[in-house]
């Protein structure tokens, strides 16, 4: 009943705590301009810094857009997020997908920073969406059949 | 041309009753082999040969889950939601490092 997460990671020079302090206090800085979900391009990224703080950005007339909520705070190891979009990427809250982030030293100096998407199942608007379209494909099938069968050389009737 | 190949291809796959049922079974849950052979007049074998005929027409994916391998739906929906949240994710995390890395060293050329 699961879709594979989504898992990614990167070294960092910077140490687990200040790694740890940058990714969650100054998202807005680093998270690249016209990236993002919002309609304009963002001037800050906020992660309230508790569990149940928002996580949303806002644009430079103040307009905000949720994309969810901090799930686990434990600084500076580990962060659970929850990511609130959906496939259409608007916000739903009664949709819950985790995001993990853990800080971890790496051999050698830096932080070792791993991200798990995870719950992907969860984007049922999107399978519902994928019925509906197996639904109207299997009418296309029949009728694309149908001309196949149409075009055969008589002989092979 | 090749979209009506490949639907022809589907339609056969489908033509077999068994496999229509298999197919029908994958749209509402995914499941492994042993739940749709319990659940199917059919042994598991033939499940499993129903099984690869849907997966060569495009139909079907198989994902593995611990010792079992568990069939969908190839979910197009849920893979393209998936591949942007890969490659958005991509390009975060690398943003993030390169900015966290910029901090690091100029802490170091403070100190």
């Amino acid at each position: 009943m699961t879709i594979a997460p989504v898992r990614r990671s990167i070294h960092t020079k910077a140490p687990p705590a200040r790694a740890f302090e940058i990714f969650t206090g100054r998202m807005g800085r680093w998270w690249p301009r016209g990236r993002t979900v919002g309609q304009a391009p963002h001037a800050d990224i906020v992660l309230e810094p508790h569990v149940g703080g928002r996580w949303f950005e806002r644009n430079d007339e103040g307009r905000e857009t949720q994309w969810g909520k901090v799930l686990v705070w434990e600084p500076p190891v580990r962060l659970v997020l929850a990511w609130q979009l959906d496939g259409e990427k608007r916000y739903d809250p009664e949709l819950i997908t985790e995001v993990e982030i853990t800080f971890a030293p790496a051999d050698g100096g830096g932080t070792e920073v791993r991200l798990e998407h995870r719950n992907l199942e969860r984007f049922r608007k999107n399978r519902d969406a994928w019925a509906a379209a197996v639904e109207s494909g299997w009418t296309d099938m029949v009728r694309i059949f149908g001309d196949y069968l149409d075009r055969l050389p008589d002989a092979e009737e | 041309m090749t979209n009506s190949v490949t639907a022809v291809r589907a339609l056969s796959a489908l033509g077999d009753p068994s496999r229509r049922t298999i197919f029908e079974r994958l749209v509402a849950n995914p499941a492994a082999v042993g739940d749709l052979a319990r659940s199917l007049p059919i042994t598991r074998s033939a499940v499993s040969q129903h099984l690869r005929v849907l997966k060569e027409a495009g139909l079907v994916t198989e994902t593995p889950d611990g010792t079992r391998r568990i069939y969908r739906l190839d979910p197009a929906g849920i893979a393209a939601v998936r591949d942007w949240l890969d490659s958005q994710w991509v390009m975060a995390l690398g943003a993030f490092g390169d900015f966290a890395d910029a901090e690091a060293d100029a802490e170091e050329e403070d100190q």
